[in-house]
């Protein structure tokens, strides 16, 4: 059982493969112990391939984990957590509404009454008015909203983000972080949030969680200490790229031991 | 029917741009359109006036005016009546069948893997083999009536539209089912709302497919186990040396080609509407 006020609680995970052609083991997350608790924003960060991706599989069900337990509260609606993918993740054949609504309409919730439960995301994430375009019509940023809506009409507990705004250009990913911390405060969520981004991971989190090279573990858990609200300006403060300074130190020592921009690097982590 | 390279043409400046006549205009903006008619009535033409003139061979080639009063002189006649009708529902039900067989099973396969590995090798061996050689291997199975032209329709028709129905599923984005899954999709929602819809451009393509090689099936069928029907009509117009006759049938075969592709066509695009055309996407 859940202690109270912990949203999740993750331990010894641990998730293997086998590579079909070799036989091999490979390793993907050696163990990991994690709790997060309720309303708490908390980042992984790690180099590429250190299975931080695989990780949230395994805690939204997509992967069985080899070994370990992982338990998520179940939210005030019964739903444990939901999650914003990466980009294009969006199905291109249904408008906004249809998308946002998707999650409503899989629990068996009648399409008109799911619609009408999607509008005030639609409104949270600043998409008003666009609600029948397709996603082919809407900007990187404006899918990414879309996206978010979708994870949060079915009302969660936990909302688990892969990555959102990995394929965003560089000045959209920051205008997407600060609403993003906008959104969480009015939806008061738990989150976890996976990002390769060492900034984003600082700016949006109350904890950061430092992962090593695969096989996956726990390398530090860093609690940020900056005041909320939080605005852009921030990350122009000592105290800010301190903590920069702290998980980058941590991340470079990884891509030594695996020999930055050889074979390691290129191994992806959607494994 | 867009015209991708088409669709952007620079503006050139007001003031430097020429005078143009309404005829001009119009030309300017249905060039497409236009150069496209003056191909066809041109031919058309160098055809009928060839033929009168007579560096065209009239007995051999006959002439645009000549199959317009032959198709005139055939639509009065009940036996042409009958051998659209024979053709029509060999064309039909065969055609049919495979679309409602084709489909599904095309589906079937793609989703279920070891299904798949069962099918493969018929699949493929059926699609290698001109099937129009298994004729007359029919005719002896079904005889000559309308059963074994309905069978060789069929067989042109279903492996085009299996073969890519397969692709369409095999090749779904794996990310949109991981999106369905993670929100709880039962099975039957994960197909109508990933599966089905990302799979209906091959299945269009398969139907244009089909639709061709049905038309082939029907006409061939007809040519060997000769009993009514339009293959029939121009076989008897050959050996009579009618071409105006034989042009007659060929062309109601091409304009059925033609009407259900482009039918085929707008239905595919209503699907797809969630798609950017080639002018949205430039």
């Amino acid at each position: 059982m859940l202690t109270e006020g912990i949203a999740l609680s993750a331990r010894g995970v641990r998730m293997e493969y086998r590579d079909q052609t070799t036989r091999d083991r490979l390793v993907a997350i050696e163990k990991i112990d994690l709790e997060i608790a309720e309303g708490e924003f908390v980042s992984i960060v790690g180099p590429s391939g250190c299975g931080k991706s695989t990780f949230l599989k395994v805690v939204n069900g997509l992967l069985p984990a080899t070994d370990g337990e992982i338990e998520v509260r179940p939210g005030a609606k019964g739903i444990p957590h939901a999650t914003v993918f990466q980009d294009s993740s969006l199905f291109p054949w249904y408008t906004v509404i249809g998308n946002v609504s998707y999650g409503l309409v899989c629990k068996g919730v009648s399409r008109r009454e799911a619609y009408e439960r999607a509008k005030p995301l639609i409104k949270l994430v600043g998409l008003d008015g666009f609600e029948s375009k397709y996603p082919y019509q809407l900007s990187g940023g404006m899918q990414q909203r879309a996206n978010l809506a979708r994870a949060l009409t079915v009302d969660p507990e936990l909302l688990l983000m892969d990555e959102p705004f990995a394929a965003l250009d560089a000045q959209t990913r920051e205008i997407m972080q600060v609403e993003l911390l906008r959104i969480w405060s009015k939806a008061q969520k738990t989150v976890l949030f996976i990002t390769h981004q060492i900034d984003e991971a600082i700016f949006l989190s109350d904890r950061v969680v430092v992962m090593s090279a695969r096989p996956g573990r726990i390398l530090a858990d860093i609690r940020i200490e900056l005041p909320r609200p939080r605005a852009l300006e921030l990350k122009r403060t000592p105290e800010f790229t301190a903590y920069e300074d702290e998980v980058w130190k941590l991340i470079s020592s990884q891509l030594a031991s695996m020999g930055v921009g050889g074979e390691g690097a290129s191994v992806t982590d959607a494994a | 029917m867009t015209a991708g390279t088409d669709a952007l043409r620079p503006i050139r400046n007001p003031n430097a741009r020429r005078r143009r006549t309404p005829i001009g205009r119009w030309f300017h903006y249905n060039e497409r359109l236009a150069l496209g008619l003056v191909g066809l009535v041109g031919f058309i033409l160098f055809w009928e006036i060839g033929s009168r003139v007579g560096f065209v061979d009239a007995f051999f080639f006959s002439k645009p005016s000549s199959i317009l009063a032959a198709g005139i002189n055939e639509v009065q006649l009940p036996r042409f009546w009958t051998d659209v009708e024979a053709s029509a529902f060999e064309f039909v039900t065969g055609y049919a069948l495979a679309v409602a067989l084709g489909v599904p099973l095309g589906i079937a396969f793609g989703w279920y893997r070891r299904l798949s590995y069962m099918a493969d090798p018929w699949l493929n061996l059926f699609n290698s083999l001109p099937r129009i050689a298994l004729l007359p291997l029919l005719v002896l199975w079904l005889g000559l009536g309308v059963e074994s032209k309905i069978a060789v329709v069929f067989l042109g028709a279903f492996f085009s539209l299996v073969i890519p129905t397969v692709q369409g599923v095999r090749t779904v984005d794996r990310r949109l089912l991981d999106v369905a899954r993670s929100f709880g999709a039962s099975q039957r929602r994960l197909f109508t709302s990933v599966v089905a819809p990302s799979t209906v451009p091959f299945i269009a393509t398969g139907l244009r497919l089909g639709l061709g090689r049905a038309l082939i099936g029907v006409v061939v069928g007809e040519l060997y186990a000769q009993t009514q029907g339009l293959g029939v009509m121009i076989f008897k117009a050959s050996n009579n040396i009618q071409p105006d006759r034989m042009f007659f049938a060929i062309i109601l075969l091409t304009a059925t080609g033609i009407v259900g592709v482009e039918a085929l066509r707008r239905v595919e695009r209503y699907f797809d509407r969630w798609r950017p055309s080639l002018e949205e996407a430039t």
